[in-house]
């Protein structure tokens, strides 16, 4: 009997400790949801999350990874609602100064001293600080470029400068051009959208010298500007790019470049290791590369500026934990880390300017240079021309830009397609943006 | 003669069934072919059909990069608990409705039906506010729940075909016998009504399986079924269609398998009734 009660004591004594452990641990371990995106640079991440777990036992990640565009339906829903689903959200430029303007982010104020934010790009820092204050981390930045194929444009007899012009640009697409054998002059994005043909079209604007509103907020599609955007667009694209281009985005575009059927390919500076990849890109030994064009007598290339970040909520219970992982995803230790296991071209690009400062990296990644130059070329404090009253870069930084750019972009790309001409293209897309803008408010101070 | 013109319509008649069905299950088939290519292989224009090196690397990666298995158990307890839900909630709606209709029965059977014309996006909102009061957002009863309203309707509609199908004599003749209104429906009708409630079952697992909206919408890392799953291999920037494919046809395949199995069930159960 007392051997029994002896025995229960005993189980019921290691029961209790067991508990008593477990509830201690589960207590001591924080879990980190992070919400992120499908690409390549945000999977090897993932891969390379032992060595963060390592350093924090304490700390448990969970992933949650999204396309691009549910991935911001999801995370704007949540972070508006207070859902509190996510405690570290992948999130574009685009949004950190608005969602910083409403308190929706936390202030990354509490990053170690080695995470060392001057060495961040200055256009990159710039974009995601409100009043000096950073409120979201640079995981990969880019710009935009021309990609070129180096060889048909020797046999073509035309030379791509650093800097080209868009008048050079058209040069060379119809040199390039060999519809028989299937070559196109030219490949840019036609699919509708604001992250799609408008990031090119809005970049393309602002190096015509064209500007989204004037400085009472109203819509400039009337311009003569904005006419000579549209109108040598489509005639870039009609004359010298593929068939059904008014479905093309960067993926499209991408394959068409890696299969040899583009002689120049204007898109973001991410693509260019995609296209000197020889395990997919046929061409990958005969890639050059070129600032964004710019129209003759403009001092603007573009403004293209994307920057996928990584930011906390404000309403997430676990923000120490978060600032720590974004600290360390978005650190100089990560990008030497990545250039260990998977060599330096795959570490990540646009945001650390002692990257472009290792030669191990330059030496690796032909297209740095360029890249370096693109981005400091940027300036979204001033994207567009003349007077504005708006920052951004190929896109205007304000909440109803999307749905703005979205409608503009449809009639642009029907315009593309072929199912009304430029001059209809731009009534229109002055008629939606001037109706949304007024509506909204702006320009009524 | 009529013979010959019988074989001759008989053979076209094949032949269409054939054309049509390949052309329906066309997209499935090119999925499946995909999953075995390499990027480069899956964007080559003209696409290859084929004749290709067969690679079964996008599994493996597809392995290495997601919990499969946990994604798979979210979707079948999501699918079978709404099913199974909305099953004993709508066996005695339909009962009442079949075989004791008051004068308002057809109003509310289009009142129910109506439900399902508002476009989901419209409630969201609200539902995601009522989850997040309700502790309920990323966990598997708040899927069931939300899954089993959608398709209650559906299911209702179903077994209310089926059970008119029913003669009300042999329910009554039951009653008559002393039996019970849980006798009655127990012993008489589920019995009878077997085929219908099969196939109802199994449309209304394959609708929740497949359901992609509300699951996307109110999951984050712990509940998140297959078709978070998939929608987690599409990638704004960089080739992704070959393991996209991969990704499809492991999420697609148990339902694939299961509709395989039951195709007799699922055709006589929605044929039921068709013909008098």
């Amino acid at each position: 009997m007392t051997t029994k009660r002896t025995l229960m004591g005993s189980a019921v004594g290691f029961g209790l400790a067991a508990g008593l452990a477990t509830a201690a641990i589960a207590q001591d371990t924080t879990t980190l949801t992070i919400a992120t995106v499908n690409n390549g640079d945000m999977i090897r991440m993932q891969g390379l999350t032992d060595n963060f777990t390592e350093q924090h036992p304490d700390i448990e990640l969970e992933w949650v990874t999204l396309e691009e565009n549910v991935l911001r339906q999801r995370v704007t829903q949540d972070i508006a609602t207070s859902g509190g689903q996510f405690d570290v959200m992948t999130i574009g430029v685009y949004e950190v100064p608005i969602w910083a303007e409403q308190g929706w982010l936390t202030p990354l104020d509490n990053l170690p001293e080695s995470y060392n934010a001057d060495d961040l790009l200055p256009a990159v820092r710039g974009a995601l600080s409100q009043d000096g204050q950073l409120y979201a981390a640079p995981f990969y930045g880019e710009s935009a470029m021309v990609m070129y194929r180096t060889d048909l444009a020797e046999e073509a007899g035309v030379t791509i400068p650093d800097q080209p012009t868009w008048a050079e640009i058209r040069t060379a697409a119809e040199a390039m051009t060999d519809e028989e054998n299937g070559v196109y002059g030219i490949c840019l994005r036609g699919k509708p959208g604001w992250g799609e043909n408008m990031a090119l079209i809005g970049a393309m604007a602002n190096s015509y010298g064209a500007r989204w509103f004037d400085m009472d907020w109203q819509a400039q599609f009337d311009s003569p500007e904005w006419n000579e955007v549209l109108t040598d667009y489509l005639d870039l694209m009609t004359n010298y790019g593929p068939p059904g281009a008014a479905a093309n985005g960067f993926n499209e575009n991408l394959s068409l470049f890696q299969q040899g059927k583009c002689g120049m390919w204007i898109d973001a500076t991410v693509a260019a290791s995609f296209v000197t990849d020889p395990e997919d890109s046929q061409v990958a030994d005969s890639v050059g590369f070129a600032q964004f064009p710019n129209k003759e007598g403009v001092d603007n290339r573009g403004n293209w500026l994307w920057i996928w970040t990584l930011a906390v909520p404000a309403g997430t219970d676990a923000s120490e934990a978060a600032q720590e992982f974004v600290a360390w995803a978005t650190s100089q230790e990560y990008t030497q880390l990545v250039a260990e296991e998977e060599g330096w071209r795959a570490a990540p690009p646009g945001t650390r300017t002692s990257l472009y400062e290792n030669q191990e990296y330059l030496d690796a990644a032909p297209f740095a240079q360029m890249t370096l130059d693109s981005m400091n070329a940027v300036d979204t404090s001033a994207p567009a021309e003349g007077e504005i009253p708006y920052t951004g870069a190929q896109y205007v930084a304000i909440p109803e830009f999307q749905g703005i750019g979205t409608a503009v972009g449809q009639s642009f790309s029907a315009a593309l397609a072929g199912q009304m001409d430029a001059e209809q293209a731009l009534q229109s897309a002055q008629q939606i943006t001037q109706r949304e803008i007024d509506r909204a408010g702006y320009g009524e101070n | 003669m009529a013979r010959a013109v019988t074989t001759k319509t008989k053979a076209i008649n094949t032949a269409i069934a054939w054309t049509i069905a390949i052309l329906i299950f066309f997209p499935i088939l090119w999925t499946i072919l995909t999953s075995f290519k390499t990027e480069g292989t899956a964007i080559a224009d003209p696409p290859v059909f084929l004749f290709f090196d067969w690679t079964l690397d996008n599994y493996a990666t597809v392995q290495e990069r997601s919990n499969y298995f946990r994604h798979f158990m979210n979707s079948v307890v999501i699918s079978v608990g709404s099913t199974v839900i909305g099953l004993i909630i709508a066996i005695p709606a339909a009962w009442a409705m079949a075989f004791v209709p008051g004068r308002q029965t057809k109003n509310v059977l289009m009142w129910m039906l109506s439900t399902k014309m508002l476009p989901p996006v419209g409630v969201l909102v609200p539902l995601y506010l009522i989850f997040r009061d309700w502790g309920l957002l990323d966990t598997r009863i708040g899927l069931i729940i939300v899954l089993t309203l959608i398709n209650l309707p559906i299911i209702v509609w179903m077994l209310y075909t089926y059970f008119r199908e029913i003669p009300n004599d042999i329910l009554e003749a039951a009653r008559m016998d002393g039996a019970t209104l849980r006798s009655e429906v127990i012993y008489v009708l589920l019995p009878m009504a077997v085929p219908g409630i099969a196939s109802t079952l199994l449309l209304n697992i394959i609708l929740a399986w497949n359901e992609a909206f509300w699951t996307l919408n109110l999951t984050a890392a712990n509940a998140a079924p297959l078709t978070a799953f998939i929608a987690s291999y599409s990638s704004p920037e960089g080739l992704f269609y070959a393991k996209l494919s991969a990704a499809s046809t492991m999420a697609i395949a148990p339902i694939l398998i299961m509709g395989w199995f039951s195709q007799k069930q699922l055709v006589r159960g929605l044929t039921f009734g068709a013909v008098k």
